[in-house]
């Protein structure tokens, strides 16, 4: 536990040690300003990395090893088919408890991931209090759990990752030109910051676990595209939530 | 909600509120881990004791993190953006994005695990030699190409932001550029290109960079923060992509026809 708390001390003081030296330097070689509340704002970075510490920690105490093991539980032949060895090709419908896990541990993990809450946090700001955090972040979830559910039915009936990724794409930019204006950069945000802390450790464990126990698949190729999918699908639920909004409001004033 | 240097007692209100969403934000989790443990496999849990403690631990750290987060990284990123505004330098401010996206991607322990991984498939491909040395000059290399492509990616998001430029275009455009890379990019690349642009971005990194693209956006005249704020993240998810893909393709040439 005290060597878990390390790691993630030094992990996390990397990052804030570089921001606060880049911070010092251009402080008193560029801008050669004082920063306002400089004591304030390092006590802030201090917090940052004691919450980061803790909350990794904590995550690796009582997450990682139960999630990753339900993952790989989950995937198993004993569990899918009933026995020991997978036949040649498992019918995809076997797989439902897969799809099920995929879908709710994208959506809760996706809630509590930290870059999420701080981006939701600013969106509320920038928006005047339009966009309300906490459905911002329901709705992130809601792409992440559809994305990762269909990024683990891909692996199981083997269809081209390729083929997935393009008609994501040519949705979203068909959403693009549909979407109000004011949503587009933030709907495009939402895509990066879902891949992080929180859901890339399990949800790799359930991508490895799946390709790894079908017959035929790769693990070093085919567990891959699951982080793609979950960067995808917030994408289109954040853009399609906001054209909901605007049908609705434009149905109810009439 | 943005508090000015709290003293203690108030401090400590704010954090009791923090405790509670905190906890509210992780209940979720816990409800499918438990559920999934009682119903799906009709398991007792391994480690109650470490669980609970690990719980706690988590919703501890939230609660930091959020307080860090208005007390320093926001504050952080907004005061650089007015800084670097007042100043009025555009190389200073550039040569400040590049900076920091470098900075704190090179480092970053998701990309350094992704890189070991990249230089197993790549020597397994038979690209490079399979001997230590080769692959972590390989794993080094892409290191690097990662970091650069994060530090470009901010200096263009800064650019578009003081150009006004729509996001849209430079994102839609840079996934044409990623389809066609993909279709020509040596086939051993392509998988770890995808997941190189999602490690990127760092729960230290995000609130930093969302902080000076709106601290940006709304120092500006004519910037709107919600509009020309947002889309950094975005930009450094995709930059990877195509700054990997392109490496592969400079340092072992393109895709042989009829192979993929």
């Amino acid at each position: 536990m005290i060597d878990g708390l390390t790691t993630a001390l030094l992990a996390t003081s990397r990052d804030v040690f570089a921001v606060t030296a880049l911070l010092l330097g251009f402080q008193l070689f560029v801008l050669r300003r004082p920063i306002p509340h400089l004591r304030q704002l390092l006590i802030g970075l201090v917090f940052v990395v004691i919450g980061l510490a803790f909350f990794l920690m904590g995550l690796e105490l009582a997450l990682f090893p139960l999630g990753t093991h339900m993952a790989e539980q989950l995937t198993s032949p004993e569990f899918v088919a009933g026995a020991d060895t997978m036949r040649e090709s498992p019918e995809w419908w076997r797989y439902g408890w897969v799809y099920l896990f995929a879908a709710i541990i994208g959506f809760s993990t996706t809630l509590a991931e930290p870059a999420l809450i701080a981006v939701a946090f600013k969106a509320n700001q920038a928006s005047r209090g339009t966009i309300s955090p906490w459905g911002l972040r329901l709705v992130v979830a809601v792409g992440v759990g559809v994305g990762i559910s269909l990024g683990t039915f891909r692996i199981v009936t083997g269809a081209s990752l390729a083929l997935f990724i393009i008609v994501g794409y040519v949705f979203v930019v068909l959403q693009t030109v549909f979407a109000p204006k004011s949503i587009i950069p933030l709907a495009y945000d939402s895509g990066g910051v879902t891949t992080s802390t929180v859901t890339v450790p399990l949800v790799t464990a359930l991508g490895l676990g799946l390709s790894a126990t079908i017959p035929g698949r790769n693990p070093a190729l085919d567990g891959f595209g699951l982080i793609a999918f979950a960067s995808l699908f917030p994408m289109m639920t954040v853009m399609g939530y906001a054209q909901f909004a605007v049908w609705w409001a434009r149905l109810r004033s009439r | 909600m943005m508090g000015k240097a709290p003293t203690v007692k108030p401090l400590l209100r704010i954090f009791a509120a923090r405790f509670g969403s905190a906890l509210r934000d992780l209940l979720p989790i816990i409800a499918v881990i438990v559920t999934f443990q009682l119903l799906v496999f009709r398991q007792p849990f391994p480690d109650v004791a470490g669980m609970l403690v690990g719980t706690m631990f988590v919703v501890i750290g939230l609660m930091f993190f959020v307080q860090g987060l208005e007390m320093g990284l926001f504050p952080i990123g907004e005061a650089m953006a007015h800084a670097f505004a007042r100043k009025g330098s555009l190389t200073w401010l550039l040569v400040f994005g590049f900076l920091l996206g470098f900075s704190t991607t090179v480092a970053e322990p998701a990309l350094i695990a992704i890189v070991a991984k990249a230089a197993d498939v790549v020597a397994e491909a038979n690209y490079i030699p399979s001997d230590g040395a080769s692959r972590e000059t390989y794993a080094m290399q892409m290191r690097l190409t990662v970091a650069l492509s994060v530090g470009v990616a901010i200096v263009l998001g800064i650019f578009r932001i003081l150009k006004g430029w729509p996001i849209q275009y430079l994102i839609i455009g840079g996934y044409v550029v990623v389809g066609l890379m993909t279709s020509v990019a040596p086939e051993a690349i392509v998988g770890i290109a995808f997941d190189s642009g999602g490690v990127t971005t760092s729960t230290v990194t995000v609130p930093l960079v969302t902080a000076l693209g709106i601290g940006l956006a709304s120092s500006i005249r004519g910037r709107d923060p919600l509009i020309d704020g947002f889309g950094m993240i975005a930009l450094a998810s995709l930059t990877p992509m195509i700054f990997v893909m392109l490496m592969g393709i400079l340092k072992f040439g393109l895709r042989a026809p009829g192979l993929g």
